[in-house]
């Protein structure tokens, strides 16, 4: 089968190229010599140093606070506005849509500068101006994620549950909320992912003092990158990798085990 | 969209949507109308067209241009590589799909400066591609700093955008057409150019949206990668902003690209009549 | 939508990423000092330790040019209590009214300053009244001896065609126009619309053989091969040679720019007692030290100088020959109407 043998190919290089850029970052967090042109010898020491350098771990706090918080307010913002659309007529729900496409249509240099006018006129620039402005990059995602699960919610089997004597509330608990979870999933995944490699819109919003881990990186893109910031990488990177595999081990054999 | 149906008194219900909508307005409607404040304004406050007008001056002009053609070239490129991809993945569906997704958004978790730095460093004229060249006696190419190197860069970012709403868009197709067509003797280009290329345009479409939007605006990679020897539409509107603090221009020029977007993103969307419209993802 | 299966690894990814991270956002208490600084341009630590003697917290920015860091400072979207930029900058923030005035008097230090240095300074604050030195250097050519043969006298060589794709510029609007202005004989400080024109001509045809435009990263290139001359600051060009030893320096016959780069604080500024004592601080000698240890440019503090060894004192990229300093001029802040005409060179340049 030469035509499957190239398909394969095809995936294998592409995926090649695609981890290519991130295989030699990894490479890089072991290599001794500060150069990136020159392999100074095996060593762990920008791990070690990693932890001790209180600046890079307050911007990985920042970072992880930030997305962490930012996603999940978009996730209960976005949920609630999808259940509430759903009540809305055609027309209303279009506009609320339209609204919504506009973070995600927007270039994100224009919505970055857009929040900042807003907080320089109205307040100041700091942690709460890049919570901001992350939840309004993360809402739409949200949206988009949810509302498709909502719409093909069933509405019998919630009909059904009302008939037999459940609460509205407990109805959408019980009937509702499983079948449009994994729309809020994966909208919080994805409102994370944006928040974490978002760069131009912190860079816009950011305050004195505070980092995340991209505006701190592109600090030092001008001098020359800090070793550490590979390690940091790396540790990322790997820890997404095992948790990922895992967490698919686990699920594969849930199948397996539903299936029997 | 579907008609709406609801779980409990309608206007509670639709109350529900509030928070969001006060959020939307508060951090979505007001902020754009700042930008726009700002555009149609000169130093003193004065209203002035000149901001928007300026997107006329052949130095504007050639940086959108510039912007554009990049774009362009990184969607092309990134649409290239991805449809055959996504066609050869979503036809192995099955157990490890949700695997083959997470492959792709992974590389998303590693800052994208540093992807792009990586980038570099692969290649710069003593870089990784140059003494992978010279190993094999070829010539030596200047890449970093070119045009080339940020076309390379943005298709790298952004491909990942491309594949996953294709790769959606396929997995979507139900097998059974295929099979049908398969039975009533079409060859395989045929049920290509029937069945599957028609039913995976919803996923281009927003694979366009998503690689296209983010390039014509960019401007980290392009003063990495590019060197700051090539001005493009979004460095113009960083730097009135950073360095030359003439943010009035700056919000001008914003407001120019964002109705360009739109008004691309709307054309496109005409020709996708059919298709959900909103589907990004 | 194929995500259903990513959602649960998701969530249960995230658990694991995020336990063990609390809140992590600082709050921010009275006793603090915003300081905003070129990027890299002190050893951290003396920082630390300022915050431990003094129990003063410190927020530290970081900018990379002096137009950006007034672009963020106007904007007034971050209080600043303390700045470090560069002479012209300077002139310019005095004379709108940004900058209050230093209470030298009362520093412990202050006196650690050598005076030639202070004398430079009123050349853009006439009484030393705003601006407290930090340190100094020059803009010269930073060559690698390997692919350059001849000796590097005149910035002539920058339009050598042999070198095409090989040349490094500065990315910053002033240092990059000083070259020419400098080529042609013109003074750097000049307003001439005929003169920065001309330069502005040089720079185009020039355009062809330069590989980029950087700040900060030309450093690391010399140091990898990867050009052959680059326009760089004294202290980025003696860490760059300490790396690489075929690079070598010179500051090009013709003259060039010495520049200051000082401490001032802002008309924004809450803390004026803590940037005072911050100021000081950074004088004290053994802090002063550090940071030249550090950041490796020409230092204005002569209790630092008086202990350095001969070899470090007769480097004549960080402390330059007097005859060469001669020639060389501190930047004036040129007024509204050049900095526009400037701006607008600048794009013209970048976008053709």
């Amino acid at each position: 089968m030469v035509k499957k043998w190239l398909e394969k190919c095809y995936v294998g290089l592409i995926f090649f190229l695609l981890y290519a850029p991130i295989l030699i970052l990894i490479v890089c967090s072991f290599n001794a010599s500060k150069s990136r042109t020159v392999w100074g010898g095996f060593t762990l020491h920008w791990y070690t140093d990693l932890l001790q350098d209180a600046e890079v771990m307050a911007a990985v706090q920042t970072s992880l606070a930030l997305t962490t918080t930012s996603a999940v307010v978009a996730t209960v913002l976005g949920t609630l506005a999808c259940i509430g659309m759903a009540a809305m007529s055609q027309r209303k729900q279009q506009a609320v849509m339209t609204l919504t496409n506009i973070p995600m249509l927007n270039a994100d240099i224009v919505t970055g500068i857009a929040i900042m006018l807003l907080f320089v006129r109205f307040g100041t620039l700091g942690y709460l101006s890049m919570l901001a402005a992350h939840i309004t990059l993360g809402v739409p995602y949200v949206i988009l994620n949810v509302m498709p699960k909502l719409q093909q919610t069933s509405k019998s089997i919630y009909e059904a549950a009302l008939d037999l004597g459940a609460s509205p509330g407990h109805a959408f608990l019980r009937v509702v909320l499983p079948d449009i979870l994994p729309g809020i999933l994966s909208g919080f995944l994805l409102a994370f992912t944006i928040s974490l490699d978002d760069f131009v819109v912190t860079y816009f919003t950011k305050g004195a003092g505070i980092n995340t881990i991209s505006t701190m990186i592109y600090q030092q893109v001008r001098r020359g990158i800090n070793p550490e910031m590979y390690a940091l990488s790396t540790i990322l990177f790997l820890t997404v990798l095992l948790v990922l595999w895992v967490v698919n081990r686990i699920s594969a054999k849930q199948v397996r085990e539903t299936r029997v | 969209m579907r008609k709406p149906w609801r779980w409990m008194n309608r206007k509670k219900q639709a109350f529900l949507s509030g928070p969001y909508l006060v959020w939307a307005v508060g951090f979505i409607v007001l902020p754009l109308l700042m930008v726009l404040y700002y555009g149609l304004t000169n130093a003193d406050g004065g209203f002035t067209l000149e901001n928007i007008l300026a997107i006329g001056d052949s130095i504007h002009l050639q940086a959108l241009w510039q912007s554009i053609l990049i774009a362009l070239g990184s969607t092309v490129i990134s649409l290239v590589v991805a449809y055959p991809l996504a066609y050869i993945l979503s036809k192995k569906q099955g157990e490890r799909s949700g695997v083959i997704i997470l492959m792709f958004i992974l590389p998303m978790w590693i800052n994208f400066l540093l992807r792009v730095m990586a980038l570099q460093m692969i290649l710069s004229n003593t870089g990784i591609l140059n003494a992978i060249l010279s190993f094999f006696g070829l010539p030596a190419q200047h890449l970093l700093y070119t045009r080339t190197a940020i076309l390379i860069g943005m298709t790298y970012d952004y491909l990942p955008f491309m594949i996953l709403p294709i790769y959606n868009a396929m997995c979507k197709i139900d097998r059974n057409l295929i099979d049908a067509a398969a039975d009533l003797g079409a060859g395989n280009l045929l049920i290509f150019r029937k069945v599957v290329l028609p039913l995976s345009m919803p996923g281009v479409i927003s694979g366009i949206l998503m690689v296209f939007i983010p390039s014509i605006s960019e401007f980290a990679i392009a003063d990495i990668l590019g060197g700051s020897k090539i001005l493009l539409i979004g460095n113009v509107i960083e730097q009135e902003f950073t360095t030359t603090n003439d943010w009035n221009l700056g919000s001008g020029l914003s407001v120019v690209l964002m109705i360009f977007i739109f008004v691309s993103m709307a054309i496109l969307n005409k020709n996708d009549a059919e298709g959900e419209g909103q589907m990004l993802w | 939508m194929k995500m259903t299966r990513i959602g649960l690894p998701a969530a249960l990814l995230l658990t694991v990423l995020l336990t063990g991270c609390g809140g992590g956002i600082s709050t921010s208490s009275e006793n603090t000092l915003v300081v905003f600084n070129y990027g890299d341009y002190i050893d951290m630590e003396t920082i630390e330790m300022f915050e431990e003697e003094t129990g003063i917290q410190v927020e530290y920015e970081q900018y990379v040019t002096p137009e950006d860091m007034y672009t963020k400072y106007k904007s007034g979207g971050i209080a600043y209590d303390l700045i470090c930029t560069s002479d012209y900058m300077i002139e310019k923030l005095i004379r709108e009214g940004e900058a209050l005035t230093i209470d030298t008097d009362s520093m412990e230090y202050y006196d650690n300053l050598d005076e030639t240095y202070l004398e430079f300074c009123r050349s853009f604050d006439s009484d030393n009244a705003y601006a407290v030195p930090y340190f100094w250097g020059t803009v010269g050519i930073c060559y690698n001896t390997e692919m350059v043969e001849e000796e590097v006298t005149s910035w002539e060589i920058l339009w050598d065609e042999t070198y095409a794709n090989q040349i490094i510029m500065e990315n910053s609007m002033r240092d990059a126009f000083l070259v020419p202005l400098k080529f042609l004989g013109y003074s750097l400080n000049t307003v001439a619309d005929l003169e920065l024109r001309e330069a502005q001509t040089l720079l185009m045809e020039q355009k062809e053989l330069v590989m980029a435009y950087l700040v900060d990263e030309s450093r690391d290139a010399m140091i990898a091969g990867d050009a052959a001359l680059a326009v760089i600051y004294s202290g980025d060009a003696t860490a760059a040679m300490e790396s690489n030893e075929a690079l070598d320096y010179v500051v090009p016959e013709e003259g060039s720019n010495i520049w200051f780069d000082c401490w001032m604080i802002p008309a924004s500024c809450t803390h004026k007692e803590n940037a005072q004592k911050f100021i000081d601080f950074m004088n004290r000698e053994d802090i002063a030290a550090m940071n030249f240890e550090y950041v490796y440019y020409g230092t204005p503090n002569a209790a630092v100088y008086e202990s350095l060894d001969e070899e470090t004192k007769a480097d004549y990229t960080i402390f330059p020959d007097e005859e060469i300093l001669e020639k060389c001029e501190v930047y004036q802040y040129l007024g509204e109407e050049a900095e526009s005409l400037y701006n607008q060179l600048w794009k013209e340049l970048k976008a053709y």
